[in-house]
């Protein structure tokens, strides 16, 4: 009796700001998720952020390939792919994981699969539960807050989208007017909790008659409010301006994605991407899909919602079954994105 | 020049005629504090060149392509290279590959800007929260000439 064969996929992310190599078994097991951010090690600038350039994931990849390999104790005649984003993200940046990734695909004879870094973001709720369609994804992060429709596997439809900001650059300019450090969602989130919404600011497109956002109006206003008491030598209570401020986010993403969640004849929704670990949303998310018994709610694990490598073998693993491949031609596309509905 | 606006729509109109002025190679630098406007003058700049997909936020990528209009848009954001520049980050690529680059936070990578360019500067009114001075500097001859353009245009 033999054992069943496993598909192990070698994955690639450097899209942003980290570096990331994953070795991902049947697309839903984690041997080895390495995760190389710029984060820390830039502090020192003034709450800013991060070094993006290709130059620091150069020096960051060949270590975490090594380091990804061995942790899954496995070798390269054990691959039976290699997956890579190839993009949205910085082209530089990208470029560095797809180079990375055809030379090994190429010196190891193995197929290469591109993977689109927003199917990765929601395929990190893979590891969580299976999934299965129709579904919907909530995709929230520092560059997208995109409502998107899942026909079936491999097949992702944007039905609505933030006009300007996303939620998560919200966060992090709300974060800088409030003098904390970058990146500033954990802890306005962490503030959030301690105060009361007192401040009422905007829900931008709350009742329009579409799936979109927009945060730049929010973003101003708490600017706006903070200027003018800063003018009038008054002190505003940070807790209350952290707590109206996500509420403010969080209720125009819990209303419209409800909506969405109701008009679409959907099995199951995810909630993805970076800021969908904030506790805010997943709590309010978690209360209002209890809700509804015909929809089961996903939540991507709170430490695969950043960047990484892992979510990219979960959804390269799909492609691969797909026989979805890419020659050695393979580009980075800066732009990429997924399908608006028709 | 100075041109003062009340709303958000004014200033997309001026930036859309901008934009329908614009040449290739062109830069254009668009400052101005948090919530002063930024996007909402690329929005306006991006109609002006016939691009119809909606521009975003370029902050969290750094680089939005819109590649779909008369000239390409390159939006650019910089906000997150404050205090390391962006020397590794290929922009200079942009700036020459024949469509209309626009920089917000110019300053942080000050040092790797070419010395021609137009600078938009957007003020926040100190009472007025809708209230912007839009402040237009040209550097170099064809930025003079398209700003008399658009003063002509602006009636």
């Amino acid at each position: 009796m033999s054992a069943e064969k496993k598909n192990l996929i070698l994955a690639f992310e450097s899209s942003c700001d980290e570096t990331s190599v994953a070795v991902v078994e049947d697309g839903h097991i984690i041997l080895s998720n390495i995760v190389a951010t710029q984060v820390n090690s830039h502090k020192r600038f003034g709450g800013v952020v991060p070094e993006v350039a290709s130059r620091h994931h150069i020096e960051q990849i060949t270590s975490c390939v090594q380091d990804a390999m061995t942790e899954a104790n496995v070798s390269y005649d054990d691959l039976d792919a290699v997956a890579v984003t190839y993009g949205p993200g910085l082209v530089g940046a990208l470029l560095v994981g797809v180079s990375a990734a055809k030379a090994i695909a190429f010196a190891h004879e193995l197929p290469l699969i591109p993977v689109n870094h927003m199917a990765g973001h929601i395929f990190a709720a893979r590891y969580e539960s299976e999934i299965s369609y129709p579904s919907m994804a909530l995709l929230v992060s520092g560059g997208h807050t995109e409502l998107v429709y899942m026909p079936e596997e491999g097949q992702f439809e944007i039905i609505g989208e933030t006009r300007d900001d996303a939620a998560g650059e919200a966060y992090d300019k709300v974060g800088r007017v409030l003098g904390m450090t970058y990146p500033s969602g954990k802890e306005i989130d962490e503030l959030a909790h301690t105060g009361k919404d007192t401040f009422n600011f905007p829900r931008a497109m709350i009742k329009d008659d579409n799936y979109d956002f927009s945060f730049s109006g929010l973003k101003s206003a708490f600017i706006n409010t903070v200027h003018h008491a800063d003018q009038l030598g008054e002190t505003l209570d940070r807790a209350d301006l952290a707590t109206s401020f996500q509420q403010s986010v969080v209720d125009v993403l819990a209303e419209k994605t409800l909506r969405a969640c109701h008009e679409y004849d959907i099995k199951q929704l995810i909630l993805a991407g970076g800021v969908a670990a904030n506790k805010g949303l997943r709590a309010r998310l978690e209360a209002d899909m209890e809700k509804m018994d015909t929809v089961e709610f996903i939540k991507a694990p709170i430490k695969l919602c950043g960047d990484n490598a892992a979510m990219i073998g979960a959804a390269g693993y799909v492609e691969f079954l797909k026989g979805q491949r890419a020659g050695l031609d393979l580009n980075a596309d800066p732009s990429l994105e997924f399908d608006w509905i028709a | 020049m100075n041109i003062e606006v009340n709303s958000v729509e004014e200033t997309q109109k001026i930036a859309e005629k901008l934009g329908q002025l614009v040449e290739p190679n062109m830069i254009l630098l668009l400052d101005g504090d948090l919530g002063a406007g930024k996007t909402t003058f690329a929005k306006g700049l991006a109609v002006g060149l016939g691009i119809t997909r909606n521009v975003k936020s370029p902050t969290f990528p750094i680089v939005r392509e819109y590649r779909e209009g008369r000239l390409s848009l390159f939006h650019m954001d910089v906000y997150r290279l404050e205090g390391m520049g962006g020397a590794d980050l290929g922009l200079d690529e942009y700036f020459n590959s024949d469509g209309v680059s626009v920089v917000e936070w110019s300053e942080f990578i000050q040092d790797e800007l070419p010395d021609d360019s137009l600078r938009i500067t957007l003020l926040k009114d100190e009472d007025d929260d809708n209230r912007r001075v839009i402040k237009l500097d040209s550097y170099g001859s064809q930025y003079t000439r398209i700003l008399e353009q658009l003063v002509k245009k602006n009636g």
